[in-house]
């Protein structure tokens, strides 16, 4: 097993969302709890539906969500040991990089690509000012853009083009580790298979970590080697690419897999047996948070937590498979 | 069988004047809905299918200028349709369902009161009459305690329900034809697969046809009985759901389908298809196959192209120089690699 | 038959590279489409040189000393008139006998120096009370919003008439005044635009990359909010202008004998059924600057704004 380049250990994250004027707040458990391992060198999926925190958790992980007023985080988010909350922005910027979902919203409108993209080299100060552009042109090549680019406004480009452009600017420091929140949920078919085979390309040649966060299971299966499923602010499983896609435990987990849409018309559209209940992360339910939508539910569902039972390699958070270990052990 | 054909549609153009000439978004689509049939319209962003749909409706923008050899709805010729007319329709024979469930019910009106208004603007004064079909569709498309919801507002609800009720509330009249744009593009994938399923479901029951506009292939294939692939306002290939996907025979079809990962068929790791270049301006005069500077099989011909499809059996056809063996051939060897 | 080469026609051959123009291109080629822009700027420039030359006009004996009275040539009339006419006085003189066209053009200069700082103050204030309202949000917001209520809780007329009658009328008095209490539509706006702008992904990415908060404000958002800001500062000028006007007209802005547009109207008011032109001329200047700004400024509004599409 290789080094761990990022970890969180038990982060949590809860907004003090508003309840409506004089009606006070309450809390919102964006993320509860987790512990997630990064491996160097390694891709690691992070899928889950819209309002899991996954989104959260990449903001924690590049050192943006800090504890404000009535917000708490607690736990550690750990780079090689060192706690991201306690280094410094700067320092973290250098190892950490994002890519975002939206290539039309990631880049300044008003400036050109050239200075985006220099922008990182410039606030850090990196190396002699007069070869800032051989590195612009270097890594503008690198993701497969053409040196006249450098010069345009981010509206002329197309969406693949703002995409090859972020993930340039997040490359240019050399970071370790890059955060791909949705990196091609944006885009094109054509476009995603492209960026894709980039982000792989890039990984191997500069020997990137990634953590890939995604809704789309296809791609994740695509480019993880390792995956964790998210519901409700939980890791409710977690496991090795191979393991998690041939063999699913969790509910959800088989839920989520079996509602993926391979092209192939001899399959109908797959039922998923989900309720259509989604639960309030405001009130969240009690016991296991899955239950109200769980084909498999069993009476302890509702009353008790799973608690995570980690089995080779393997993480889960299921009664279903807690119960088994305990006759086992 | 063309007795049973809701819609027909053939040579549906498109033009919008913009400051740099006339932009032809839809050049010449031909298609038809049967009932109880989903005809798919696939394609990737700016390749005309959203504009088609809303050509159907009668909801271009005014400055676009619609021509059509010919547009049967139910037997009427709906070309010549006045608004006040195509209003009447929309609706009642017509029913859409668009992209945002979150935009296109209005926050201000509660659920049952949106879903009765069109019953009794279009159906029937009578107000219970109306409460109780609200109630049976909201119960049709899955919403628990139906009678309650009635009294909610739609902010109330999550993505999937509100997507639910807009499918309610297109049902609402009993319409002949649903024109569902995006649908589920929005919605997490397992409320995705259940919305598709919902609507087949539906579909069969009331025996609708269904045009449903997407740029997902694995949703077209599981959903789909005709495929329209669209690129660059024309048809590139159409013919039934599994001939298209089985033997994808024009280039980007091909291409399009080796874009998508595919779990437990491409290695982890692997390199995916990619179709490079992008979507050509339509602005001006345009001739020859649009594809032609994103295509590997491209060649002089390709330049002065009459776009004439290419019929093989069962209405598979495509628009390509290629012959279908060589374009089987091609696509096959492509594959592989 | 695997022709990998691209097709040879040019206008798709160019498709991989980049087709559209430059934002400024763009700008450029709206700026020329845009009459209302185009008059608006044309009417402005013209007005501005014209009272920035007035100096050098007068020096050259094109326009006389605003200030020169001649008892003996009152109410002069304008050239249109056959009657009392004298060419050194094309457009009359007052009832004192100073020069009618020397005081407009010197009266635009007026206008145009309380115009503008009072722009250049209020949207200072407003600015950094907006912008910092829209960034931080929560505690600060709140207090922004405060102080803009409270602003707005105030007639802007009163309060200055007031305060001309408590420090005493003079020109740096109307300005403060103005500058201090027309910041509210920038500070509205700004802080509209710059939430807006804040949650916007390139914010995140600078703030992920390490950027200090004063960085991210002045060269990352604030180029962003610039287009509208001009807009508001257009709108807030012309504003000005006018509640100069009313002030002087009303004795409590530009104090005589200063050539104030308002003040003039003010002067003229007695004559005004015998001598129109005397309230004409300054109420005619008056329109034409402040309809020039706004062309201007919802021309550039169009031009502009469209950028962000």
């Amino acid at each position: 097993m290789s080094e761990t380049a990022l970890r969180t250990v038990d982060v949590s994250c809860v907004f003090e969302v508003s309840q409506g004027f004089m009606k006070g707040t309450k809390p919102l458990r964006a993320v509860n709890g987790v512990s997630l391992n990064i491996p160097k060198g390694r891709v690691v999926g992070l899928v889950g539906e819209s309002g899991c925190g996954k989104s959260t958790m990449a903001n924690i992980l590049l050192g943006l969500q800090k504890p404000t007023s009535g917000d708490v985080m607690s736990g550690d988010s750990l780079y090689y040991g060192q706690q991201t909350g306690y280094l410094d922005r700067k320092k973290i910027a250098r190892r950490i990089q994002p890519i975002f979902q939206d290539p039309y919203s990631s880049l300044n409108p008003t400036k050109t690509i050239h200075s985006i993209v220099c922008l990182p080299l410039r606030i850090h100060n990196i190396g002699d000012p007069s070869k800032w552009d051989k590195k612009v042109y270097d890594i503008l090549d690198l993701v497969g853009l053409p040196k006249r680019v450098a010069q345009s406004y981010p509206s002329q480009m197309s969406g693949g083009q703002r995409q090859r452009v972020a993930i340039a600017r997040a490359l240019i420091m050399k970071p370790e580790v890059v955060i791909c929140d949705e990196p091609t949920s944006a885009l094109d078919v054509s476009v995603q298979s492209q960026i894709l085979n980039l982000l792989q390309d890039l990984r191997q040649e500069l020997g990137l970590t990634y953590l890939l966060i995604s809704h789309n299971l296809a791609v994740v299966e695509h480019m993880a080697d390792r995956v964790a499923v998210m519901y409700l602010g939980r890791i409710v499983e977690e496991a090795d690419a191979n393991t998690l896609f041939d063999d699913p435990r969790h509910p959800y987990t088989k839920a989520l897999l079996g509602s993926v849409l391979t092209p192939d018309p001899s399959l109908g559209v797959p039922d998923t047996h989900l309720g259509t209940v989604f639960p309030n992360p405001i009130d969240p339910p009690s016991g296991c948070s899955f239950h109200p939508r769980c084909s498999e539910c069993m009476d302890i569902c509702s009353k008790k937590a799973p608690k995570p039972s980690v089995e080779g390699g393997r993480m889960i958070e299921c009664h279903r498979y807690q119960t088994n270990e305990a006759e086992v052990a | 069988m063309s007795g049973d054909n809701i819609l027909e549609v053939q040579n549906l153009k498109v033009d919008i004047p913009v400051t740099a000439g006339m932009l032809h978004p839809v050049r010449g689509v031909s298609f038809t809905v049967a009932r109880g049939e989903t005809l798919c319209i696939v394609g990737e962003s700016g390749c005309g299918k959203s504009l088609t749909s809303l050509a159907l409706m009668g909801l271009l923008p005014k400055t676009a200028i619609r021509t059509a050899d010919r547009m049967d709805f139910l037997g009427q010729d709906i070309r010549d349709f006045k608004e006040r007319r195509m209003a009447a329709l929309r609706g009642v024979k017509m029913a859409m369902i668009f992209q945002e469930p979150m935009t296109s019910l209005n926050p201000a009106y509660t659920i049952g009161n949106q879903l009765m208004e069109v019953y009794r603007r279009h159906i029937s004064k009578n107000g219970s009459e109306a409460r109780a079909r609200a109630i049976f569709l909201l119960e049709k498309v899955g919403i628990s305690a139906a009678a309650s919801r009635l009294s909610q507002y739609p902010h109330q609800l999550s993505g999937g329900l509100r997507q639910r009720v807009m499918i309610a509330m297109s049902l609402m009249c009993g319409p002949d034809l649903i024109i569902a744009d995006e649908p589920t593009t929005a919605l997490d994938v397992t409320i995705q697969a259940q919305i598709l399923h919902l609507l087949a479901e539906l579909q069969d029951e009331f025996e609708m046809g269904m045009i449903l506009i997407t740029h997902d292939l694995g949703v077209v294939a599981r959903v789909a009985d005709q495929v329209q692939v669209m690129y660059a306002g024309t048809t590139v290939e159409e013919g039934p759901c599994q001939a298209v996907f089985d033997n994808p025979l024009h280039p980007y079809t091909a291409g399009l389908l080796r874009c998508i990962p595919v779990p437990g068929k491409a290695k982890r790791g692997s390199k995916l298809g990619s179709v490079p270049g992008i979507v050509p301006n339509l602005v001006g005069d345009l001739q020859g196959c649009m594809f032609r500077n994103r295509c590997a099989h491209a060649s002089s011909i390709c330049e002065t192209l009459s776009g004439e499809p290419t019929r093989i059996d069962d209405g598979h056809a495509f628009t390509c120089r290629l012959t279908p063996e060589e374009a089987a051939k091609t696509a096959a060897v492509q594959g592989v690699a | 038959m695997t022709d990998a080469s691209p097709s040879s026609q040019p206008s798709l051959r160019i498709a991989e590279e980049i087709l559209e123009p430059s934002p400024m291109a763009k700008l450029r080629r709206r700026i020329f489409k845009n009459y209302s822009f185009l008059i608006g700027a044309f009417i402005l420039v013209l007005i501005v040189s014209i009272a920035l030359l007035a100096p050098v006009l007068e020096a050259s004996g094109w326009i006389q000393d605003p200030y020169a009275q001649d008892l003996s040539k009152r109410l002069n009339n304008p050239f249109w008139h056959e009657k009392k006419f004298d060419a050194d006085h094309i457009l009359g003189t007052d009832k004192v006998g100073r020069d009618y066209l020397s005081r407009l053009v010197y009266g635009a200069q007026i206008s145009l120096l309380i115009g503008f700082s009072t722009m250049i103050i209020s949207g200072f204030i407003g600015t950094v009370l907006g912008v910092s309202a829209g960034y931080f949000g929560g505690r600060i917001d709140m207090v922004v919003n405060f102080i803009i209520n409270t602003r707005l809780a105030m007639p802007v007329f009163l309060v200055a008439m007031a305060a001309v009658v408590a420090f005493g009328a003079s020109l740096l008095v109307v300005i403060m005044v103005l500058g201090l209490f027309l910041w509210d539509r920038f500070a509205v706006v700004m802080r509209s635009i710059t939430m807006q702008a804040r949650d916007l992904d390139y914010v995140k990415a600078a703030r992920a990359l390490g950027c200090s908060t004063p960085y991210i404000i002045v060269r990352e958002i604030f180029p962003n909010v610039l287009s509208s800001l001009t807009v508001v500062a257009t709108v807030e000028m012309a504003n000005a202008i006018l509640l100069e006007a009313a002030l002087s007209f009303l004795g409590f802005g530009v104090q005589a004998p200063t050539p104030s547009w308002g003040l003039m109207l003010n002067e003229g008011r007695e004559y005004m059924f015998f001598s129109a032109w005397l309230l004409a001329l300054p109420g005619g200047c008056l329109f034409l600057l402040v309809l020039a700004i706004n062309l201007f400024g919802d021309g550039l509004r169009d031009v502009a704004l469209e950028r962000e599409r």
